[in-house]
């Protein structure tokens, strides 16, 4: 294989520091490019677009050679992060010793009090908490794997699009691993997320305006010779990067004790990463790590920037693009790649897309907090406040394991609970605290 | 109506490898056509087989998506910068 990875890379025409290498690339299972529309193949390597059609090209592996209960031992005797399940990640297999932030293996918290306050059953009800990843998001999953494939393609700046997230994710991942990183945002994102992204010293470049916006500028900068030799995580790099989202399967199911949930409730941006935790599920099931049975898969979105939940409503296939209105602004891609892929799912697994006004986002925010005592930030907001209003509905069954995501913390996004406050101001003494009826 | 037109890494082979190329037409569609008149197998590749454009290929008149306006019809007024970008995602 490794013979033929070598041949494949030096003959193929990609742009960038790959094209002028001939040296073999060694990305673990990962076996080739493979276009997600027509099935074109292509060998490794920093290109993310089928020259064939345009569609997505993600990645083929070899997992031929898997004992299961091998497997399930490696992964179960692997560090406590996402590096446990490198044989199934298109990473090298010392991955591990190389500096990385090493995110994952976050908890999954069983939610009873949420789950008393929404009606489903004790027991039930789980939240996967991605806030407690290095920077705070599940972004560092993602970006722990471009940074692999950078490395792999011997990039040396790494840059992205971004809602801010995954501009933090990228600075801090650039700072541990040693890249120079130079990153795009909107310019009118929440400050938590600009000083986030700042801190670790990489350039950080706010573009007038939104971040589909952003998304164009960066696809015409990757053809331009400025930015030659440059690793955009989710550009050219987006077949590996967003492998890392299978992650979030993994360890949902080996958290349950290798079980599949039965249902799923996820936010959707781009749609990349409910595709992928999809994607995730179906391995584990082909490798035999779950039981093969039913799930369902929901996706969440905020009303103002909707653009996926309005097709599934209206019985589309094809995803109109929206231009952005919500508080909810890592989820608030208006033209999201991967929607087509997300309404496929949501209506193969019995599933659905749902969403939510920015008023019932910041309400779920809250109900979160003090059932749970989990901050989220506005996506979490959104996926707790859709998993209300499908039990409400009837769309998600209350008697059903369920797994709702939060993918980032709430410090990133105070403004959107700015109201909250101080209960009462008093004066250091006791006459006063009974004065304003605290006791 | 002349326009200039900004050519995807992927599509570049068809153009010899140029970035940018001028081409005439009043409308996107026409465009497009004219683009094939001189890079044979252009088309086909950001049109489906109905003639529609690929649902993974975003193009912008100047700084509008086509698709919020009227698709393969979009005018496209003499000295406008079209753009064709393959669609990604991310966030």
């Amino acid at each position: 294989m490794r013979k033929m990875r070598r041949k494949g890379l030096a003959s193929m025409a990609v742009q960038t520091v790959a094209s002028t290498t001939d040296s073999a690339v060694d990305l673990g299972p990962a076996a080739a490019l493979s276009c997600r529309e027509c099935g074109h193949r292509v060998p490794l390597g920093p290109v993310f677009a089928c020259e064939e059609c345009f569609g997505p090209l993600e990645i083929a592996y070899d997992f031929s050679a898997y004992d299961t209960e091998e497997l399930r031992k490696r992964i179960e005797a692997g560090p406590a992060n996402i590096w446990r399940y490198a044989p199934l990640l298109p990473v090298p297999a010392d991955v591990a010793t190389k500096p990385n932030l090493n995110p994952g293996w976050t908890k999954l918290v069983q939610a009873d009090n949420l789950a008393r306050e929404l009606g489903v059953d004790a027991g039930k009800l789980f939240v996967k908490d991605d806030s407690g990843n290095p920077t705070h998001s599940f972004k560092d999953r993602v970006v722990a794997q471009a940074i692999e494939a950078a490395r792999a393609f011997g990039f040396t700046t790494l840059s992205c699009s971004s809602t801010g997230n995954l501009a933090g994710a990228v600075g801090a991942a650039a700072a541990r691993a040693g890249f120079r990183s130079c990153v795009f945002i909107p310019h009118d994102l929440e400050q938590g997320k600009v000083v986030m992204a700042a801190v670790y010293g990489g350039e950080l470049v706010g573009i007038e305006g939104n971040y589909d916006d952003v998304n164009r500028f960066c696809s015409e900068l990757i053809g331009d010779p400025a930015g030659e030799g440059w690793g955009f995580v989710n550009v050219n790099l987006r077949p590996y990067y967003a492998e890392g989202s299978k992650t979030l399967a993994y360890e949902i199911c080996e958290q349950l004790g290798w079980r599949l949930p039965d249902q799923i409730v996820i936010p959707i941006a781009s749609g990349s990463q409910l595709t992928k935790i999809d994607k995730g599920l179906q391995e584990l099931i082909k490798l035999g790590l779950v039981e093969d049975k039913p799930y369902k898969i929901f996706g969440a979105q905020a009303e103002g920037c909707s653009p996926v939940s309005t097709a599934y409503k209206a019985g589309h296939d094809v995803v109109r693009p929206q231009k952005p209105d919500t508080i909810a602004k890592s989820l608030a891609i208006g033209n999201p790649a991967d929607g087509p892929y997300v309404l496929d799912i949501a209506r193969r697994t019995g599933g659905a897309v749902e969403d939510v006004t920015d008023e019932q986002i910041v309400d779920a925010i809250k109900l979160l907090a003090r059932s749970e005592g989990i901050f989220a930030e506005t996506a979490g907001g959104v996926t707790v406040g859709v998993t209300k209003k499908l039990l409400e509905s009837g769309a998600l069954d209350p008697s059903s394991t369920t797994v709702v995501l939060n993918t980032g913390d709430g410090l990133k996004t105070l403004d959107a609970v700015a109201g909250t406050g101080l209960t009462a101001t008093i004066r250091p003494s006791l006459e006063s605290f009974r004065e304003a009826g605290l006791v | 109506m002349s326009v200039t037109v900004r050519i995807p890494t992927i599509l570049r082979t068809y153009t010899g490898g140029q970035a940018e190329v001028a081409a005439e037409g009043a409308t996107l569609g026409e465009v497009i056509q004219d683009l094939e008149k001189n890079h044979t197998g252009i088309a086909a590749r950001v049109l489906d087989d109905q003639g529609k454009l690929r649902r993974f290929v975003n193009v912008y008149v100047n700084d509008d998506d086509v698709r919020f306006e009227q698709g393969l019809e979009t005018a496209t007024p003499d000295g406008a910068g079209v753009s064709i970008i393959p669609a990604v995602a991310g966030g």
